[in-house]
């Protein structure tokens, strides 16, 4: 019965693959994409890892889902948005195609990897937090997690520096036009009670539980993008200090536990043992906040306000 | 006794599943798809959920599954509805 789901669920993976790269309309692309990344996510909960099925379909295919159909509708705008259509490039399928063979060979050929690891399971005891998987990103391979969250403050920089000069100190994002007696206005108030409950869940019981910073920091963003679209608060303007503050917390938090750690424990980013748990929830509610506005100023986009007649 | 209440539900939840999807593929225009749509996700979900039920081990489980039926509902209802109003506006009636 287990071997007919997952002989199911790997055809559908399949199937939805090859309709993304070769269906007609980037339109049609993206929408395949966001239910591809809806079933790897229901494979990874197979595969037994909850936490990365949680940041799958939140962030592959949620916030990635969003960002491509902004995208499209930045294209569309601009003119750029039709379609290419020409004779499928068989060199890049056929090379596509060996690459998966290659990686399915060496998956085959690589011994089972045993979970968790015995070094892991004798180190657990010292992490402070009973999940191994924020035990490893947040303790044990700190330097990863650190790095990752810079980068996105990175994608966000480089996001914003699309900007047109003359838009520089005009808010993020389009124009926000909802009703303020509609649907999209009710939705935005009856929405983010639950959704910050929700994503300050997850942060807090990612420590023993699957969750963590990253889920619960996507969860929060999404909260806040749909405040914003119901226009319930108005998109910040680039230059706004109190939403630098907020962006560079999670980033800085790290940063300072890592130099306690290089004072206190002897290596940079090694908790001491004593204070790992309270650390490493500070870190990660620090973490979860700049998430949260980093990737909601990701989705709104650059300031593109409306031309004046 | 469970397991029965569970496989019962669940075909009941997939059957509207189907006749969504079917109603997705087969009506003619953005409103009735919508119309369509939207049956699946209450009765659907809805049933599929109860089933569900049946294999929680705790109220809190249970607890669980209907706050996700209910969010799922409420992000339906709005998105259907956003969908239908820019349909209407593409179209020039509104």
């Amino acid at each position: 019965m287990n071997l007919a789901i997952d002989l199911a669920l790997c055809a559908l993976i399949l199937g939805i693959a090859v309709a993304v790269v070769a269906g007609r309309g980037v339109f049609r692309a993206i929408v395949f994409f966001i239910v591809y990344g809806l079933l790897v996510a229901v494979g990874w909960v197979r595969l037994g890892a909850v936490d990365v099925a949680l940041a799958e379909a939140a962030i592959g295919a949620g916030l990635t889902g969003v960002l491509l159909l902004a995208a499209h509708g930045r294209l569309m705008r601009a003119g750029a948005g039709s379609d290419i259509s020409g004779p499928p490039i068989w060199a890049a399928a056929l090379s596509g195609a060996a690459l998966a063979g290659l990686l399915a060979w060496a998956w085959f050929a690589l011994p089972l990897p045993e979970r968790p690891g015995p070094e892991l399971a004798a180190a657990m005891p010292r992490a402070g937090v009973g999940n191994p998987v924020t035990a490893v990103l947040l303790n044990f391979r700190a330097w990863d997690t650190l790095l990752e969250s810079i980068i996105l403050l990175a994608a966000l920089i480089g996001l914003w520096m699309l900007t047109h000069d003359a838009h520089w100190r005009a808010p993020l994002g389009l124009r926000q036009h909802a009703n303020p007696e509609g649907v999209m206005a009710g939705f935005g108030r009856v929405l983010p009670p639950v959704g910050l409950l929700v994503g300050i869940w997850l942060v807090w019981t990612g420590a023993d539980n699957p969750g963590g910073a990253f889920q619960g920091g996507t969860v929060l963003a999404a909260v806040g993008l749909v405040a914003a679209m119901a226009g319930l608060f108005r998109p910040p303007r680039i230059g706004a200090r109190g939403w630098h503050l907020a962006l560079v917390a999670g980033p800085a938090v790290f940063l300072l536990a890592g130099l306690a750690g290089a004072l206190l424990a002897g290596g940079f980013l090694t908790l001491p043992e004593a204070a790992a748990k309270p650390m490493i929830l500070g870190i990660e509610i620090a973490l979860a906040v700049s998430i949260a506005v980093t990737l909601a100023l990701l989705v709104l986009g650059p300031p593109e306000p409306e031309k004046t007649p | 006794m469970a397991d029965f209440a569970t496989i019962v539900f669940t075909a009941a939840g997939l059957f509207f599943f189907v006749a969504g999807t079917v109603g997705l593929i087969r009506f003619p225009d953005v409103f009735s798809r919508l119309h369509a749509l939207t049956k699946a996700d209450n009765l659907g979900l809805g049933f599929v959920a109860l089933g569900v039920a049946f294999q929680a081990e705790t109220w809190v489980q249970i607890a669980r599954l209907a706050l996700i039926w209910a969010l799922a509902l409420l992000a339906a209802g709005a998105v259907a509805q956003l969908v239908a109003r820019a349909a209407l506006g593409r179209r020039g009636l509104s």
